[in-house]
């Protein structure tokens, strides 16, 4: 039951996705032809929050609700793999007008079509397994 | 109540929905000491589910990612939640322009979150379905865990955090889309 929390932090997060339409095919290909302001304004708005909540909660050295140090590190520079990477993982972005959490919510939201979509990102993770050594990092 | 669940059901503005995005970070931070991020969950249900003489997976210590599991569950709930009892999946405010690209691209129209035609069982016997929704899927899996991180990870969470690599990784992001879009995209939803 340790884990508990975060299944109400996904129901959480699930509203919001499929509330904040970006789980829409529609508004990233809006977003991609630079035809509206809306996603700008949602991804910026989210990254406004976010950065003041994290320079506040470094800054002051919160802990944790239940009074643990807060030990979270930054992800590593691998200048290759996060431009090679990233810009397979925007062309994938775009093809299918969908990213990692919305599948998941969509699939909740009745789209069992994403049961597809979560197939094929699995088999693109294991595909990436299997080469990954031969990739540039 | 009826005040409330009348402002949920109707679409929320893009500063509500930002900003209800953003409270994930100190939400995971303060409430449980996490990185926020989506993506991780794909190489935890890979290397929980398939056996892979592969090091990329038997190196994961999935049952201590444990977290990331009820994490994705709950997404999946809160999903149907939206879906089923807030009127989630009413249609986009599309702008007229995006409408009119659409439609060049052949297709018909702009009903629900996205286009029924590519995204729906019948759809994806289409070639240009199947692209959409596999190919697709595809590239976003394998981009995702080579770029070590998503949308949520590196454009949300690690510029919040004015990480370098999530720079890195968020531009490309764009760069990939951006060119998928407008270079690629029209001629396969052609096919």
């Amino acid at each position: 039951m340790k884990y508990i929390k975060f299944l109400f932090i996904g129901i959480f997060f699930g509203i919001v996705l499929i509330k904040a339409q970006v789980a829409s095919w529609y508004r990233f290909e809006e977003m991609f032809l630079f035809k509206s302001f809306y996603m700008y304004g949602v991804i910026g708005t989210a990254v406004l929050v976010g950065s003041i909540s994290y320079q506040l909660i470094t800054r002051f050295n919160l802990k944790t609700f239940y009074g643990e140090k807060i030990t979270i590190s930054k992800k590593p520079m691998m200048f290759k793999a996060q431009l090679f990477g990233g810009i397979v993982f925007g062309l994938g972005w775009a093809l299918g007008g969908t990213c990692p959490g919305p599948i998941y919510a969509m699939m909740g939201a009745g789209y069992t079509i994403f049961l597809v979509s979560l197939g094929a990102a699995l088999l693109g993770t294991i595909a990436y397994g299997a080469v990954r050594r031969y990739l540039p990092h | 109540m009826d005040v409330v669940l009348e402002w949920l059901r109707a679409p929320w503005p893009w500063y509500i929905s930002g900003a209800l995005i953003g409270l994930m970070i100190p939400i995971m931070m303060l409430g449980a000491n996490r990185r926020f991020g989506l993506s991780s969950s794909y190489r935890q249900i890979c290397a929980a589910s398939v056996p892979l003489n592969l090091s990329y997976f038997k190196n994961y210590d999935w049952k201590g990612q444990a977290w990331r599991l009820w994490f994705v569950l709950g997404i999946l709930i809160g999903g149907f939640i939206a879906g089923h009892y807030l009127e989630g999946i009413l249609t986009p405010d599309i702008e007229d322009s995006a409408r009119q690209v659409f439609s060049s691209w052949g297709l018909n129209e702009v009903q629900g979150l996205l286009p029924e035609e590519l995204y729906s069982w019948d759809g994806i016997m289409t070639l240009r379905g199947f692209l959409v929704v596999v190919l697709g899927g595809f590239l976003m899996g394998f981009g995702t865990r080579y770029a070590d991180g998503c949308t949520s990870g590196h454009a949300i969470m690690g510029i919040s955090m004015l990480n370098p690599a999530s720079f890195v990784a968020t531009i490309s992001f764009f760069i990939g889309g951006v060119l998928m879009t407008h270079l690629i995209l029209p001629y396969l939803l052609k096919l």
